[in-house]
């Protein structure tokens, strides 16, 4: 059991000496995987995990297709030796909600109607994981989607902001998340300035909930600059080739 | 396309068309729910129940208690296990078996009002630290859909822990009553073509873009939120629905009294 500190925030630096507004240190690399259409691997703070994309691809069973647009199919997974317990390796109540909230915020990035009949697979590998997964995962799906080069409207940012000691901060790390007073993962389209993704548990006052959504679409730039960067470097790295 | 898919293209194009007047298929205020009634103690067998009608939605919460060894993370508090059904009357596409999807997700959001506005103290339903403790049920049964499941859902479990009672003949319970206090309010929105509104029925459901639920406590507090669907949201629709959530919830939480 964790051990709750008498102070998450002293003389403004958190336990991890980030200031309130401050992420973990975020990497992210398209195309690490040989043979899916796309890919993207990411760290963020403590947390690694790999996006995979197959597809379009015909949708199979065929009643599942859908005649106006392709079908998003999203797996959200924590490896059974991700986290500090063992977890069970298949699909849990948690796991099955993220999976579907992830698949919601992605899609309104894809341009699903041009591929009627089709699915496009999207899988979310936890391979470590410290507080902020799911945020995680979807920045990391939306490059790999990108670098399978499906049409989209923008890429999807993702980040958490949360509250400790009365103060709204972003990205909550592990012992923040556990035992801090409220976290809100949200997504976010930067180019559309559209929220895809907002779920949120705590107790925040009104006007903690909108300092905190502020903090958070800024912490989806911050991350969208990340993603771009990494597909450009990758597609740079073709060109010389 | 088939006949069916036709006819729910249709029915979408209206009820975007109407959402473009500010306008309800059943002739409601953009932020008005439908009628609501709960009956509590229904299921007699049951510690605490509650069968909620919302408009033609219908949901019967029954909570039941049952001794349990504690999470290892937290050996002195009882623990609290959500379950929705999505009962095969309830609606055409229900199907039976183990939750799927949708059933998952509203016993999750359910799940984290209850839990994050404290209402139960499950301090109190320790019987012996890391030995044994109470474990409280709620069993969420789906009964007739017709939109807004998270509300209806939130409203008859919250309305259920509320009217717990335990048997003094019960062994090992020791309390005088059931230790819930706070009354968490989940209300939810749509947003049909840059309008939002409260409450949506399941045609309404079928043409939104997205719904964005927010659990709110008697002080205004925010305990939970969540967004569903696969459109998108602003930040001018997220602080709207939370201007709304306020007022509307202290609407439903007077129902409870």
């Amino acid at each position: 059991m964790t051990k709750e500190p008498e102070q998450f925030i002293v003389d403004g630096k958190r336990l991890d000496g980030r200031k309130p507004e401050d992420m973990r240190p975020l990497t992210i690399e398209a195309g690490v995987l040989e043979k899916a259409d796309g890919s993207a691997y990411i760290e963020l703070g403590g947390n690694k995990a790999i996006a995979s994309v197959y597809g379009p691809r015909e949708m199979h069973p065929r009643h599942l297709q859908k005649t106006n647009r392709a079908v998003l199919r999203c797996r959200y997974n924590l490896a059974p030796f991700s986290v500090e317990d063992r977890k069970r390796p298949g699909p849990s109540r948690r796991s099955t909600e993220i999976s579907k909230v992830a698949r919601e915020a992605l899609e309104p990035a894809v341009f699903l109607e041009l591929y009627p009949r089709a699915v496009i697979d999207v899988s979310m590998e936890l391979l470590q994981a410290r507080a902020g997964t799911r945020t995680a995962g979807i920045t990391a799906a939306s490059v790999a989607l990108a670098d399978a080069g499906i049409p989209m409207r923008d890429l999807v940012a993702s980040i958490a902001a949360g509250k400790v000691d009365d103060t709204i901060v972003l990205d909550l790390q592990k012992e923040e998340d556990q035992l801090g007073g409220g976290d809100m993962p949200i997504a976010y389209m930067p180019q559309k300035d559209k929220v895809t993704l907002i779920q949120m548990d705590g107790n925040f006052k009104p006007e903690e909930f909108e300092e905190a959504l502020d903090l958070a679409i800024q912490g989806c730039k911050e991350v969208y600059e990340k993603q771009r960067k990494a597909l450009e470097e990758k597609y740079t790295k073709v060109e010389e080739k | 396309m088939s006949q069916r898919e036709i006819i729910a293209t249709v029915k979408k194009d209206y009820i975007v068309d109407l959402a473009e007047d500010n306008k309800r298929v059943d002739a409601r205020d953009m932020d008005q729910y439908r009628d609501i009634r709960i009956q509590t103690g229904w299921a007699e067998n049951a510690e605490g129940s509650a069968l909620v009608d919302l408009g033609k939605t219908k949901v019967l919460t029954g909570v039941k208690l049952e001794k349990g060894t504690p999470y290892p993370d937290k050996p002195e508090e009882g623990v609290l296990i959500t379950n929705v059904e999505l009962s095969p009357m309830a609606h055409e596409s229900f199907e039976s078996g183990p939750p799927g999807e949708e059933a998952t997700e509203i016993a999750r959001v359910v799940d984290r009002g209850i839990r994050e506005s404290e209402m139960v103290d499950f301090g109190k339903l320790c019987i012996e630290p890391e030995e044994e403790v109470w474990m409280v049920h709620v069993d969420i049964h789906i009964l007739d859909h017709d939109g807004n499941l998270i509300d209806a859902s939130s409203l008859a479990s919250v309305a259920a822990l509320l009217s717990t009672e335990v048997s003094e003949e019960e062994e090992d319970w020791k309390l005088s009553e059931f230790p819930v206090s706070r009354k968490p309010i989940t209300t939810t929105f749509a947003k049909i073509k840059d309008k939002i509104m409260a409450d949506p029925c399941l045609v309404e459901e079928d043409a939104m873009d997205a719904r964005f639920s927010i659990a709110t406590l008697e002080n205004g507090n925010i305990c939970a939120m969540q967004k569903g669907g696969s459109g998108t949201l602003t930040k001018e629709d997220l602080l709207e629905a939370q201007d709304l959530a306020k007022v509307k919830s202290e609407e439903l939480r007077e129902k409870l009294d």
